[in-house]
């Protein structure tokens, strides 16, 4: 377990960078894990074809809000071509610790939201094709 | 089979029922398995399992059908399983067990096929914020469809319904009470029988979502009063696939159908159809009767162990899990303080731990507990948290396993520094 919550990922957890409203945002977009009821709201400002900032609201477990502050760090004056390529390998190795199956949307949620504030893209990462693929929501 | 243990501190001998149960002696990531979320799923009995597969093994036909032996003989498994129901249920008739897939099927049913004919614009629906999304989305949809409205009883700070707002309530003649028995998200045990009565006194009807109560202590419908009540078979020791709805014969026969199909006709023409006879012109198309089978195996299990006995243990599994985490600083556990009023679940925040972390690290030492908004995002709204960490007991829990819980509590502050 301490090969998973790391103090890197406690310290991105407990002090996240980029957080709170960003003034002159040209894209949010706020997105829920229903699983869990994580929340993450992205906002990115755009300039020129770049991220000239972006900033973060969430609330929710450790892996969601370490991965989405990271994130944020990791896509901060990137190109929106460089942005769009980021999946959810990047957020993996980003995070650089194992992410089980029942973690992979908390680790992509950040992801997620971006993509849908930039993009208007409301599918998870990697879960593009096939089109209309069913999304998996929990239950009791 | 297990059986009351002069020298048990407990009223039921655990170590023999345990050894009915394979899966209870796995591993999970090399440590013994410690199961605790049975207000999710229960686990099955050996004697469960067998009996779904001698039926696959030993005579599987269509039921209903057939004249042959073996579609007789499932037939008579299967109404067998019925009767077995209507028995623990003490019901007036065994007519009045419909088998459904689960209890959300089951409150389904009652919205479509009683609800659509009952309830009109501007009535009245009376539900509760301790409801399960399953005894709340289906009134919700057909309060929305219809033009009714429904009123929301709250509950106090330790997670008891509010009287006073129930009482108020009912003084507004509502049309249907859909109420739970106990909550799935606190263990509260409501005071169902005069909950009912006060609802019929008011005239309405009533449907009780015996989801988490059926399992784990006696429930008399007959004393209940209730017009209604539903229930899932795989939190009872039975598999997926099986449940019932009881319902009042006289409701039940006025009732139109809502499925419609196959084995719920007793004649179809041209022109019109009639229906089947109760209980199974509610049953179109082949039922799940595999699963009734095993739900029938499932109360033979539960009535030999019984559940009073079941009860108690549960009731002594909370108490001493509630006294071993009141030790533990930096705890936040919700529901009623004292155990008058609830039982087999305890739902707890670690400060500062989402609880999807909390469980990660629960499952690398074996716990397996559920966390998450437990389909009770009107409880965790009032509550005022996004989710809870659940800890919830059936027949074979131990209290080395409640100590294992603990340990798994002082295991997640470590990681977490805390």
């Amino acid at each position: 377990m301490d090969d998973m919550y790391r103090d890197y990922i406690l310290d991105h957890y407990r002090n996240p960078r980029n957080t709170g409203d960003l003034p002159g945002a040209t894209h949010t977009y706020h997105d829920t894990n229903p699983l869990c009821g994580d929340e993450i709201t992205m906002a990115l400002r755009i300039e020129d074809g770049r991220v000239a900032d972006v900033r973060f609201e969430g609330k929710g477990c450790a892996i969601s809000q370490a991965s989405a502050s990271i994130l944020t760090e990791d896509v901060k004056g990137k190109t929106l071509e460089e942005v769009r390529v980021i999946d959810r390998q990047r957020i993996f190795e980003n995070l650089g610790i194992p992410i089980s199956p029942a973690r992979v949307k908390c680790a992509l949620l950040g992801l997620k939201a971006l993509k849908g504030a930039a993009w208007g893209l409301s599918t998870w990462p990697g879960e593009e094709e096939p089109a209309g693929a069913a999304k998996r929501t929990g239950t009791e | 089979m297990a059986v009351v243990s002069a020298r048990s501190t407990l009223p039921i001998d655990v170590t023999r029922i345990r050894a009915d149960f394979p899966v209870l002696s796995r591993t999970v990531h090399g440590k013994p398995l410690v199961y605790l979320d049975n207000a999710a799923t229960s686990q099955k009995p050996r004697q469960v399992i067998d009996a779904t597969r001698e039926v696959f093994e030993e005579y599987n036909a269509n039921i209903h059908r057939g004249v042959y032996e073996f579609s007789e003989r499932t037939t008579a498994a299967f109404e067998g399983a019925r009767e077995k129901v209507a028995r623990l249920l003490n019901a007036a008739a065994t007519r009045e067990v419909i088998f459904v897939r689960n209890a959300t099927e089951g409150v389904n049913l009652v919205a479509y096929a009683w609800g659509r004919e009952h309830i009109r614009s501007g009535d009245l629906i009376v539900s509760t914020v301790l409801e399960h999304h399953s005894n709340f989305v289906p009134w919700q949809q057909l309060a929305r469809d219809v033009g009714a409205q429904i009123a929301v009883i709250d509950v106090d700070d330790e997670g008891r319904l509010r009287r006073d707002q129930y009482a108020a309530a009912m003084k507004r003649g509502p049309r249907l009470v859909a109420i739970t028995y106990t909550s799935n998200g606190l263990g509260t045990v409501l005071p169902a029988k005069e909950l009912v009565a006060e609802a019929k006194a008011a005239g309405a009807t009533v449907l009780v979502d015996g989801a988490q109560a059926v399992p784990h202590q006696k429930v008399d419908v007959r004393d209940l009063g209730a017009d209604f009540l539903v229930f899932s078979g795989h939190k009872m020791l039975a598999p997926p696939g099986s449940g019932a709805v009881w319902g009042r014969a006289e409701l039940l026969e006025r009732m139109r159908p809502f499925l419609f199909g196959g084995d719920m006709i007793s004649r179809v023409t041209v022109e019109r159809t009639e229906w089947n006879e109760l209980p199974w012109k509610f049953e179109a198309g082949t039922s799940s009767y595999v699963d009734a089978i095993g739900l029938g195996a499932a109360v033979d299990y539960l009535e030999t162990v019984g559940l009073d006995a079941i009860h108690e243990h549960e009731l002594r599994l909370t108490g001493y899990l509630l006294d071993r985490m009141r030790e533990i600083p930096g705890l936040t556990i919700y529901g009623p303080k004292t155990l008058e009023d609830r039982v087999g679940v305890v739902s707890f925040n670690i400060d500062g731990i989402h609880p999807h972390d909390v469980a990660t690290i629960f499952d690398a030492q074996g716990v397996c507990v559920r966390a998450g908004h437990h389909c009770n995002q009107l409880l965790m709204a009032k509550l005022g948290v996004p989710a809870t960490t659940r800890a919830s007991f059936y027949l074979y829990n131990t209290t080395a396993e409640c100590d294992a819980l603990v340990g798994a509590i002082h295991a997640a502050k470590k990681v977490f520094r805390i």
